[in-house]
This record gives C-alpha cells, structure tokens and sequence, in this order.
C-alpha cells in the first residue's frame, strides 16, 4: 500500500490550454474546497497538538518532555527502530532482488504474501505473537522453562515493529528495481562483476534514494505504531512503553498537556519525514535527469 | 529477455530468494497460522457463539459502515484533492502535495488525541456543532472521521498518477465533438480512471476495517454503539480470553484477504492498462 506514495508533479501538466481547462471561477472553487478540507482534516489536528502542548506554558512542556517515564519510552522507541528497521531493510533488498532480477514461478503470489502484514489489523500483528509466545502460547511453557520473555518484554515489541513494518523496504524497491531491468547488471557480470560487489557498485546507486525513501517511511511507521505494540507491550511504565503508548496513558490520565507534549515529538518526526521525502524526491528527479 | 536461463546469469537467486521466504515465514506466515490453529481448537459451536452474538455484530456493523462512508467520503474529496494538484497552479502547491503525506507519516494514537480534542464537546470544532444538536467525538460519525484522516492518503496518491499521465487528445477530441467540460468529464475522463478511484476507496477501506490507534480514543469504546472491532479483540484479550480474540481476529483476517485480494485484481488492471495506452 505504501508503494503508492512516488507520484510527481511536473509542471507543465498543470499548464493546460483554455479549451480543457475549467473556467477561472471553477478552479477557484475547488481550490478552495481541497485547501478548506485539507485545512479542516489535516493540518488543525497537526496545530491542535502543538497548541494544546504549549498551553500550560514552556515549563509543563519541557517537564512532560524531560520526565524519566518519557525518556525511557523515548529511549525504547529508538532502541526497537534500530533494531527492526536494519533487519526489514536486509528483507527488502533480498526480495526485490529475487522478485525484480530473476523470473520464476508464483513471483506475483510472493509480492501479495509480502504486502499481507499491510492488511493486517494492527491489533491482530500483535495478537499473532501473544499466541505464539504467551505465558498460554504454543511455546509459551517452553520458554518459561528456559526463563525467556517475549511477550510483554523487549523482543515481542519488537517482533510486532518488525511485522507491521515488514513491507515498505520492499514494497518501495520492486517497482523501481522491475524499471530498472537487468541489462547493466548483466554488462557487469560480463566484464567480471562477482556477488555483492555487482550488488554494491552497480545496483545500489541506481536504487539508492528509493530505498532511502524505503527506509524512511520504515523509521515512521516503526516508531509511530500503536496498536500491535499496545496488544504486547504489557504497559509497563518505564520499562515496555514506548512513546506512543506513553501518550496513551498520559491522555487517559487526564495530563492532556504532557500527552500533547510527547505527541508533539512524534509530530516533529511526521514532518522530518515528509520533508525528507520532498528532499529525496527532488535529488531523485535531478539525478534520474542527468 | 524472457527466458530464465538468460536471467539467471546474475548471482544470488538462490541466497535472495531462500532469505526471501525464510524471513516471510518466520515474521509473518508461521505467526499468522497460529490464528488458524488456535481457533481449528475451539469446537465449531463455541466458534460460531463467539463470532456472531449481538455485541459482535454490533462491532462488524460498525466497522464495516464507518469504513465504508469513510472510504465513501476519501473517494470523493481525494479525487477532488489530487485533480487540483495535478491540473491547477496555485502558490503553495508543494506543501500541500506534501500535506497530504501527513496521515500515512503520524503515528495513529497522536491523530487519535488530536481529533477528539478538536470534535469534543469543548473542543474547536466540537462546541460550534453542539448546538446545532451534532455531535462528533464519542459517536459513529467521529469513528468516521478518524477513519476519514487514516485514509485520505491512499485514495491521492493511487488516482494522482492515472490523471497525470492521462491524454490530453482524447479530452480535445471530446470537447471538438462539442462536450461540455463536465460531461467530458463525465464520460471521458472517470472512466479512465475509475479503476485507480476503486483501488484507492478499497485500500482506504481495507485500512479503515483494521484500524485501531485513532479510532479508540474518538470512539468512546460503549459496547453496541461505538465499540469497533479491533478493539473488542483487545478487550478480549484484556480480559484473558485468547480464544475468543483469536475467533474474532479470524473473521476479520479473511475479510482483509478478500479484500486484498480484490486490490490485487484491480491493481493489476491498472497497470495493464497504462502499458496497453
């Protein structure tokens, strides 16, 4: 689903002749619509957490932000985002490698079973680890007796990071992989390119901005997700929250201004993400242009 | 180009592909057969009395209405959001290419809190329609907005591309043989991309089905009125009964591989016909 995101505008589409084009008035009109709808659904949430953060001043903001409970499920946020996007981004590459460069048989049914965790409620990705590692799971009493904790610890959030973020790597560098073809890999090959070095002198610098993106999009999502982590986590305060289950419990704690806070770190990184894409798109579009 | 033994001149197949399925099986497929198991377990009459009693049906009914007009409401507005910035000029058109991104970048729990501060009774929005007797948050009407701000994403950014790459000869064609611009509209241009507007309301949709960080706090969580579906497998599990989560997480599963399935078919149209063009 996310492989949708790479669209372009370019500007001389949007110069059209008078003869199909909308009347001045028209385009004002609908202008005006998208902006007020987009206004109204998008960016008064993006203000609103702002605005409700700073409300009680600077000092309950800084306090909220710089409060143990909060640095410790920032701390664990990162922690799981490095562990599980290197891992998705070594997935990714390996599949869109064996999807785009070779041809075999159920190719297309791989693709569907790789975008499978996209139409997974978040609630279920959480659940399918709780059944498989919970203190009632299939392997629940097998870990006990060996005294590991999966769920309602470190690896089951981090299992459920790993799930709901599986497809973006891959997902971003299929389409742009199947574009490229094989024929400079093939050239490569021809003149003695071995393995990784093909991989690494050839492939990468034609992939590297998609897969930037890919990863990009990863960070965001990992970092942001809520649901499967809520399922496993066990809200342990201080130990298994991570940031946005620390604004849950602030918001229903009634601290709307430190929930606001946290939320607002999470904001900050929505638009770091998107302006990232901006950023990459443009270089993208330069350097597929020379 | 075709033939395999010409493309498996390049290293690696083995390795990429092995790791491939390795790594699928291990996170997702072996994880995910678990639900089948667990409830093959249940005994087919516990089964049925867990997935279909009143509060249950009340959850599907309201998930599946609140996606459907959301998705309802995406398909409308998106279409509306991507035309204006495929085909209009107007100063700050970047950032609003960009704002559009916003759902698909914040975390849902922020967007959750953010719009049932907006729609409640107190809130921006909220105080200007209680007294016109409308109330958002803590109904199915605020499930429809988040859901409405969870999918508004996929529906511009499946239809933007179609419209961008569309002709413009058939649109002079059309308005030569004496069209309106709202009948070659009409006739002319939703057709072709009528797919792509399909593909985008269904992925909205199939989101909307799952989603759970922004609706739980709009949605006020009452059972038979507000309570969705993710969340009643939360409150099963919350409440130790990982049986009954799992039977319910099942119904749900199946739903989303029909419906991706359904995308899949409609994606695949797409492509076909932007490389027949």
């Amino acid at each position: 689903m996310a492989g949708a995101i790479t669209a372009h505008l370019s500007e001389e589409a949007s110069v059209r002749p008078k003869h199909i084009n909308e009347s001045g008035f028209v385009r004002f009109v609908l202008i005006g619509i998208a902006l007020l709808f987009l206004t109204l659904m998008v960016v008064l949430p993006l203000v609103t957490v702002f605005y409700e953060g700073l409300k009680k001043g600077w000092d309950v903001y800084v306090a909220a932000l710089t409060d143990s409970d909060a640095k410790s499920a920032l701390k664990l946020t990162l922690i799981v985002s490095l562990i599980a996007i290197p891992l998705n981004t070594v997935f990714g590459i390996m599949a869109a490698w064996a999807i785009t460069k070779f041809k075999f048989r159920g190719r297309n049914f791989l693709i569907t079973l790789i975008d499978l965790p996209f139409a997974v409620s978040p609630v279920i990705s959480g659940l399918i680890y709780v059944l498989l590692f919970g203190a009632q799971g299939f392997l629940g009493p097998w870990l006990d007796e060996h005294g590991i904790q999966i769920v309602f610890a470190l690896p089951g959030i981090v299992l459920a990071t790993i799930f709901v973020t599986f497809p973006f790597v891959a997902r971003e560098l299929i389409p742009l992989m199947d574009a490229q073809g094989v024929q400079e890999e093939e050239a490569a090959v021809s003149l003695g390119a071995k393995g990784f070095k093909l991989f690494w002198h050839v492939t990468l610098p034609n992939i590297k901005w998609g897969l930037l993106y890919g990863i990009i999009l990863c960070n965001a999502r990992a970092m942001g997700e809520f649901g499967a982590v809520s399922v496993i986590s066990g809200h342990i305060r201080g130990e298994t929250n991570t940031l946005p289950l620390h604004i849950e419990i602030l918001y229903n704690e009634y601290q709307f201004s430190a929930s606001f806070a946290v939320a607002s770190l999470l904001v900050m990184l929505a638009l770091i993400t998107l302006v990232a894409k901006k950023l990459i798109e443009w270089r993208g579009s330069k350097w597929q242009s020379k | 180009m075709k033939g395999s033994a010409i493309r498996r001149v390049l290293p690696g197949f083995g390795l990429s592909l092995g790791y491939t399925i390795f790594y699928l099986s291990v996170i997702v497929l072996i994880p995910l057969s678990g639900v089948f198991i667990k409830t093959a377990g249940m005994g087919w009459s516990d089964f049925w009395h867990t997935i279909w009693n009143t509060r249950v049906i009340a959850a599907y009914k309201i998930s599946f209405l609140t996606a459907l007009s959301a998705a309802g409401i995406n398909a409308v507005f998106g279409l509306l959001i991507a035309w204006v910035l495929v085909r209009y000029k107007f100063p700050g058109k970047s950032i609003v290419d960009s704002l559009v991104d916003l759902p698909f970048a914040l975390p849902t729990a922020v967007a959750g809190i953010a719009l049932t501060t907006i729609y409640a009774q107190n809130g921006l929005i909220g105080s200007k329609l209680e007294p016109l007797g409308i109330k958002v948050a803590f109904t199915p009407l605020g499930i429809t907005i988040a859901l409405v701000f969870i999918g508004l994403p996929f529906v511009v950014r499946t239809v933007q591309p179609i419209l961008q790459d569309l002709e413009k000869d058939t649109e002079e064609a059309a308005v030569m043989l004496g069209a309106h611009r709202w009948r070659t509209f009409s006739r002319i241009i939703l057709p072709e991309i009528a797919p792509a507007l399909l593909t985008g309301f269904a992925l909205a949709f199939a989101r909307g089905i799952g989603e759970y960080g922004s609706v739980v706090f709009i949605s006020g969580n009452m059972p038979l009125r507000t309570e969705i579906t993710p969340l009643l497998i939360m409150t099963k599990l919350e409440q130790f009964d990982y049986a009954g989560a799992t039977a319910i997480a099942l119904v749900m599963l199946v739903f989303s591989f029909i419906a991706l399935l359904i995308i899949n078919v409609l994606q695949s149209r797409i492509s076909k016909r932007t490389t027949s063009a």
